[in-house]
């Protein structure tokens, strides 16, 4: 274990860790939105800044993508660093006004309006989707589109997203819940992805449970014999 | 045949002598993109024709490009025991009547650029006198090469070669001492002495950044792991600039040379050329110097008989700006997105496929093989005190002689600008120049004795940069300047992160709405607070510099956007929202002319004929669209614009 210091207070982190899971663990409260400690850190949203002081030099990062070091000194609630805050989740508010999530979080952290043009967007773009599914799952079905003002998270070529096997971990990790997913009889929609699948049904219940794609995938990902999937999660257990 | 001893090197620098310096005359066409793009084609094929239709003895051969883009193409004639002459701007009628006149020992002085008595080889400190025993007809009045403003200031050290071998042929290269200084650096030299030497040059980073390249090499020598890579940096995207292109195209030898040596002593045994697809000339030059210095055992499999190998690829990119980012370039080298990442650990330690990984720019390389060859000694008296060396600029815009120009460090901007650039032309007055590409400064006039100096300009809210320099004149506005750069930069960002992204984006629409009349208090005060997340907050340089643009000119021209703002005003009178046009009425003919070009219907009055007076023209604001084209076709000054 490295140890370092975060606002003062003794902490300990894994060698491969980073400063920002170090911190949510010892109960330091940094705003994130595009950290998620299924997949690796990315450094989209700008959020989780602090000061970190290394060699006896300060500078601003993000928490999130900065390695554990011996004898650091983290700083989460700098002056420079509430204030880079501010104006970051001012700019998502802006881009996303009608996000419940990033309203509340804005007036956490003190933004009360927003001085740019509003925009229309619903996502804030933190990949997260993206990246579960790239590196959890595997299917790798959706990826970021174009670069600059104009990226955007699609289905390819915004169409169905062919490759998406409906298993819904993009659903789950989405921080604001943007992706939607719904059930209709034996029919699961990844809203977002225009993708719909046939579910199977539990032998035992006789409810559908999950897309037939999405338990082949995890048999073969997780080596799981053949009938595992033959009943639903509650009847199995 | 394989190169395997200093001789078989000697033998190959004899055939590259006879081919630079036959013992006839030898016409060389400038035909790098800058010439081809002028016509030096059609001058190279109109040369080679007359020579073929009169059976001429004369060689025709082409070469890179020798700086003064201007004045391309440009055409050099070679004949033992006369002096060298540059001829420019040569069409392919003046291309044929030139060579003509040669045969008959004469020139065209109207169409002259310069004479050459010598040459320099830099690699080897020499000088190639071209011992002159007549001079042609007409010539007295022509300047030397080292006596023309342009030429006078500079000092080559990158472009040794660029305009003087033909690029297609690593005999020339080898003639001007090319390649010996790899036979030194793997026979002569250890590998730590090696990166001695290059950090007691002084050598930084020309790509931008400006990181001491020995430091890096040592860094990468000393980072944990078998396989290692040497990368060149060659995604040169900023407008306007295109240092990196013409070495390609003119000299790319000296770009591999530079990293065989690199790689040998940092102990990488692949590297990885990234250059951008729009520069198919270049990627095609060094496709031919990679498959000769491959041939000759220079390149590849145990080289020089040293038993040091290195495979050197080339990678084409698809000309995203966030490319020439490290991280971003490695990613895309490795198939995916060019996105950046966070560097906290070095991509000396962890870089290309999570290697360690020494990425320099082109310039860098080609500095490399001088360096061995003449010592850090030498290298580090040329410059100033932390800045060592030449660093290449294109120097473009609102100035008399445009091109790729070659500065020591610590050269003035008013140097570089008008006694190298020729000043500003139509007698108007300088107004800024920025450097570093789309994420430098704007400098102003009261810091244009500047020395031109990586810490110098990072103190004046600029960079160095790759090296793109840009004039301005009072007919530009800056805040539309500004606006221009922050709309490269709001669709070149990769988007990945929200500061750069959105900071970009929202830098773009304030400054967009200054330009149109909609600014108003408080909008400066933003800009620099986005300016300072951008840079602060953002994940890769591309983010940390792009806010320069906006930050400088504020900085320097806080005047000229308070008049946008407060009293919707375009000083420079580009911003053309912001013009108003009126008709001045007693210079007014009432001819009519502004009527029929008014695309809006904005003007109305009637022309004066024999029967009537007419009535007076006026230009209604609210219809006016400020197109400018009755300024233009009234040829009585009767409109003016404020």
């Amino acid at each position: 274990m490295i140890s370092f210091k975060i606002d003062g207070q003794l902490v300990e982190g894994k060698e491969d860790g980073n400063v920002l899971e170090v911190a949510l663990d010892a109960g330091i409260e940094i705003p994130h939105l595009c950290y998620n400690e299924s997949v690796k850190p990315y450094g989209a949203c700008r959020l989780c800044l602090v000061e970190v002081t290394r060699h006896g030099r300060t500078r601003m990062t993000t928490s999130c993508t900065y390695p554990v070091l011996e004898g650091i000194e983290v700083n989460t609630r700098a002056e420079k660093v509430l204030r880079a805050r501010r104006m970051v989740i001012e700019l998502i508010l802006a881009m996303c006004p009608g996000d419940p999530l990033i309203q509340e979080l804005a007036k956490e952290m003190g933004v009360q309006e927003v001085r740019f043009k509003k925009g229309d967007k619903d996502c804030i773009l933190c990949g997260l989707c993206a990246r579960v599914c790239d590196e959890v799952v595997g299917a790798n079905a959706i990826q970021f589109a174009a670069r600059g003002d104009r990226r955007e998270m699609i289905p390819p070529f915004t169409a169905e997203a062919q490759d998406c096997i409906a298993c819904g971990a993009c659903v789950v990790v989405c921080p604001v819940n943007v992706i939607g997913m719904e059930e209709k009889g034996d029919e699961r929609t990844i809203v977002r992805w225009k993708r719909t699948l046939k579910m199977k049904k539990c032998k035992v219940c006789g409810n559908h449970f999950a897309p037939w794609f999405q338990l082949e995938k995890f048999k073969e990902k997780a080596k799981l014999p053949k009938d595992f999937f033959d009943t639903c999660t509650t009847c199995r257990s | 045949m394989r190169i395997q001893t200093k001789a078989d090197l000697e033998r190959i620098r004899e055939e590259g002598l006879k081919a630079l310096y036959p013992p006839g005359i030898k016409v060389s066409v400038g035909m790098a993109t800058c010439g081809i793009s002028t016509g030096a084609g059609k001058v190279y094929e109109a040369i080679q024709r007359e020579v073929e239709k009169g059976k001429l003895p004369i060689r025709v051969d082409q070469t890179g490009c020798i700086g003064f883009c201007q004045r391309e193409p440009v055409v050099d004639i070679l004949e033992p025991g006369k002096p060298r002459v540059f001829y420019q701007e040569v069409t392919p009628d003046r291309a044929v009547e030139l060579v003509q006149q040669w045969t008959a020992n004469k020139v065209i002085p109207d169409w002259l650029l310069c004479r050459m008595d010598t040459e320099e080889w830099v690699s080897e400190a020499k000088r190639r006198d071209y011992s002159i025993l007549r001079i042609p007809e007409g010539m007295n009045g022509t300047h030397h090469y080292h006596e023309i403003p342009f030429y006078s200031k500079q000092v080559k050290i990158a472009l040794r070669n660029c305009g003087f071998i033909n690029p297609d042929r690593i005999q020339d290269y080898i003639a001007r001492g090319g390649y010996f200084s790899l036979y030194k650096a793997l026979f002569e030299m250890k590998p730590e002495e090696i990166i001695a030497e290059i950090k007691r040059s002084g050598l930084r980073g020309r790509g931008g950044a400006g990181f001491v390249t020995g430091q890096k090499w040592e860094a990468c020598r000393k980072a944990k792991g078998d396989v290692k890579y040497v990368l060149c940096n060659a995604d040169e995207g900023d407008p306007g600039a295109y240092m990196d292109r013409s070495v390609l195209e003119g000299d790319p030898h000296s770009v591999i040379e530079g990293m065989i040596i690199g790689a040998y002593a940092i102990g990488a045994h692949e590297g990885f050329i990234y250059v951008r697809d729009e520069y198919p000339l270049a990627i095609r030059k060094l496709h031919i110097a990679i498959q000769q210095a491959e041939e000759q055992g220079l390149l590849g499999e145990n080289i020089l008989g040293s038993g040091f190998s290195l495979k050197v690829h080339l990678f084409r990119g698809g000309g995203a700006f966030v490319c020439g980012e490290s991280t971003a370039l490695m990613a895309s080298i490795e198939g995916n997105v060019g996105e950046p990442r966070a560097k906290h650990i070095h991509t000396t330690e962890s870089g290309l496929f999570d290697r360690p990984s020494n990425l320099n720019n082109v310039e860098t390389w080609n500095n490399v093989p001088v360096i061995v060859a003449r010592g850090a000694n030498w290298f580090s008296q040329i410059g100033t005190e932390r800045s060592k060396g030449t660093k290449v600029f294109s120097i473009v815009g609102k100035v008399k002689n445009t091109g790729l120009i070659e500065v020591p460090m610590g050269i003035t901007l008013r140097e570089i600008v008008y006694d190298i650039g020729g000043g500003i032309p139509e007698g108007k007055r300088f107004k800024a120049v920025q450097t570093g590409g789309p994420s430098g400064g704007c400098i102003p006039e009261s810091l244009i004795d500047l020395p031109v100096d990586f810490d110098r300009l990072t103190e004046a809210g600029s960079m160095m940069g790759s090296g793109g320099m840009i004039v301005m004149d009072e007919s530009t506005c800056m805040v539309d300047v500004a606006r221009y750069f922050m709309d490269f930069l709001k669709d070149e960002s990769c988007g990945k992160c929200t500061s750069c992204r959105e900071g970009t984006k929202r830098m773009h629409e304030i400054l967009t709405d200054i330009t149109e009349g909609r600014g108003k208090a408080g909008d400066l005060e933003i800009l620099e607070e986005l300016g300072w997340v951008t840079a602060e907050a953002s994940l890769c340089q591309l983010g940390a510099t792009a806010p320069n643009p906006v930050l400088s000119t504020i900085r320097y021209f806080r005047d000229e956007y308070e008049e946008h703002i407060l009293n919707k005003r375009c000083p420079a009178k580009v911003c053309r929202k912001l013009l108003h046009y009126r008709v001045i009425s007693n210079l007014c003919k009432r001819c009519g002319a502004c009527v029929k070009v008014c695309p809006s219907e904005a003007i109305s009055g009637t022309k004066k004929t024999k029967k009537t007076e007419g009535v007076p023209f006026k230009i209604d604001h609210g219809k006016c669209i400020q197109c400018g084209a009755c300024f233009e076709a009234c040829k009585f000054g009767a409109i003016e614009v404020e």
